[in-house]
């Protein structure tokens, strides 16, 4: 049923990331807990991908399996054609959590950190790190620890560690969900931009239908748990909030999050 | 700790002077036997001339490495046991059940056993004293690993670290306020039940250590010895005190991960 809503299918020569019949969930008390029952969809190289649905359907669960931290029940994860189960540099990851950053290195520690594990010099990591410091507006808080941060630049920092590593793919689990609305916004349109600039593929996971609206190329809409693929929504042209566009396509991503649920008849009653 | 001010300094110094001068008052005005209570003058003259012969150096450095090889053993026995406990459940089972069993033991309690195992010899005291720290470093590093957050763990599993660089560049320095706590907490027991073990049996041969040295001075009725030994002994504690803060300041105290 899921691959017949992909409204534009990928070949997979031309994909990046190919997720096939991906069932998730983990082992609780009470037997085995599935947060995903199918999970099938393609992103392609530099894509921005927007994976949104209402809490607990396993859309962060669904993220932690692409990066290879856990491991999927069943069905295959594909980067670049080869099944991708270990973690590593070519997935990077920026989490949700303020506490991701090392606190004993400074912001450029952090971001040289990884560099410098992945095989880089001193000097070109160090190099390189200042430049994805820049790049996120931090050069001049590089020597500063992380608890001397805010929320927002602490993420940017997370960023910039992950954009660092020249990453295939970059997975973002709700960034910005912790943060308040105006720097969310703003850090938003900065991601944007650097997306652009560095043309990094994108698979951001949130369940906030503006934020996939500003972020995504297309948007993968899950069902609640256990959680399938309702729609592929393709949002790229789509003018700014104060167009109709705009708004008939967050109601329809507000019907289609309202799938299976009662609330469909508040949601048709929104339309 | 840092932003102290010199004034907060000087108040504390003059409070310290006006407590030696209450003291040197009773001492004068008291007819107090010199016997029993020695002047803070004596007690100086005492310190002073015990550090310059050598009798007071001596006692103070055979306490620091009996000391020091004491902890230096624990730090080894607690490693391994946290080691144990991170790596099974059942390690986890039997430290848990160790440390309630012996933690709350006052470290000096083994003593007569060790003595029994040992003989008189800084051995037992090496042993009691080992036994006190194992504990508090035991169940501090043990808690400090299973607290650290999952998140840079997964961080550092995605930048692609191996399992000994996650130990060693992740786990370990994120618990190392704990670390420290634990550290501190082990310096502390190991240096009362020290001198608390050379108080009870003296030591054998003829290198003591402070503890030893004022309860040689009781028998002699040297008072200002023992004033001495008491202030030396204070000293040293309000120096190790310094030294850990200090680490403290320059670490997890700079990275955000304690508040001083």
């Amino acid at each position: 049923m899921a691959t017949a809503t992909l409204d534009r299918p990928v070949p997979s020569a031309l994909s990046l990331l190919r997720l096939d019949g991906v069932r998730l969930g983990y082992r609780t008390r009470d037997g085995l807990h599935v947060a995903v029952e199918d999970a099938t969809f393609a992103v392609g190289a530099r894509e921005k991908i927007v994976v949104i649905g209402p809490s607990g359907c396993g859309k962060s669960t669904l993220l932690r399996a692409v990066a290879g931290l856990s491991r999927p029940l069943a069905g295959t994860i594909e980067v670049d054609g080869a099944t991708a189960l270990r973690p590593g540099p070519d997935r990077a990851v920026v989490f949700q959590e303020f506490d991701q950053l090392l606190p004993w290195r400074t912001v450029l520690g952090n971001v040289v950190y990884p560099l410098r594990v992945n095989g880089r010099g001193r000097r070109e990591a160090t190099e390189r790190a200042m430049r994805f410091l820049e790049l996120t507006h931090l050069a001049g808080s590089a020597d500063r620890h992380p608890h001397e941060l805010s929320g927002g630049m602490k993420q940017r920092v997370a960023i910039a560690r992950a954009l660092a590593l020249e990453p295939r793919i970059l997975l973002m689990d709700e960034p910005f969900g912790s943060l308040d609305a105006i720097t969310r916004q703003r850090l938003q349109a900065e991601l944007n931009r650097i997306v652009a600039e560095t043309g990094v593929t994108l698979l951001f996971v949130t369940h906030s239908i503006e934020e996939a609206l500003v972020l995504g190329d297309r948007v993968v809409v899950f069902s609640p748990a256990p959680s399938h693929v309702v729609e592929v929504v393709d949002v790229r042209r789509l003018g700014g909030p104060a167009t109709t566009e705009y708004s008939e396509m967050r109601g329809r991503l507000r019907m289609l999050l309202a799938v299976d649920r009662e609330e469909l008849v508040d949601a048709n009653a929104l339309l | 700790m840092r932003t102290l001010s010199s004034s907060h300094w000087l108040r504390k110094a003059l409070l310290l002077a006006l407590l030696v001068g209450v003291w040197e008052a009773y001492v004068a005005t008291s007819h107090i036997s010199h016997l029993l209570f020695a002047s803070p003058w004596q007690t100086a003259h005492a310190f002073a001339s015990g550090w310059a012969d050598g009798s007071l150096a001596g006692p103070t450095w055979t306490t620091l490495r009996i000391l020091l090889e004491a902890f230096g053993i624990g730090l080894g026995v607690a490693l391994g046991f946290t080691v144990l406990s991170a790596l099974t459940t059942l390690g986890t089972d039997l430290l848990e059940l160790l440390t309630a069993v012996f933690n709350p033991l006052p470290g000096v309690v083994v003593l007569p056993l060790a003595m029994l195992w040992f003989g008189i010899d800084t051995s037992a005291i090496v042993f009691t004293v080992a036994f006190a720290t194992i504990w508090p470093i035991a169940i501090n590093l043990s808690m400090g690993f299973r607290t650290v957050s999952q998140t840079i763990v997964a961080v550092g599993r995605t930048i692609g670290l191996s399992r000994l660089r996650i130990v060693t560049d992740v786990l370990i320095p994120a618990a190392l306020p704990h670390a420290v706590a634990g550290l501190k907490t082990a310096w502390a027991f190991g240096w009362r039940t020290m001198i608390a073990s050379e108080l009870v049996f003296g030591v054998a041969g003829s290198k003591g250590g402070l503890g030893n040295y004022i309860n040689n001075a009781r028998l002699y009725f040297l008072t200002p010895r023992i004033f001495a030994g008491l202030v030396t002994i204070a000293l040293l504690g309000v120096m190790f005190e310094s030294v850990f803060g200090l680490a403290e300041r320059v670490t997890v105290v700079r990275w955000g991960m304690k508040h001083s």
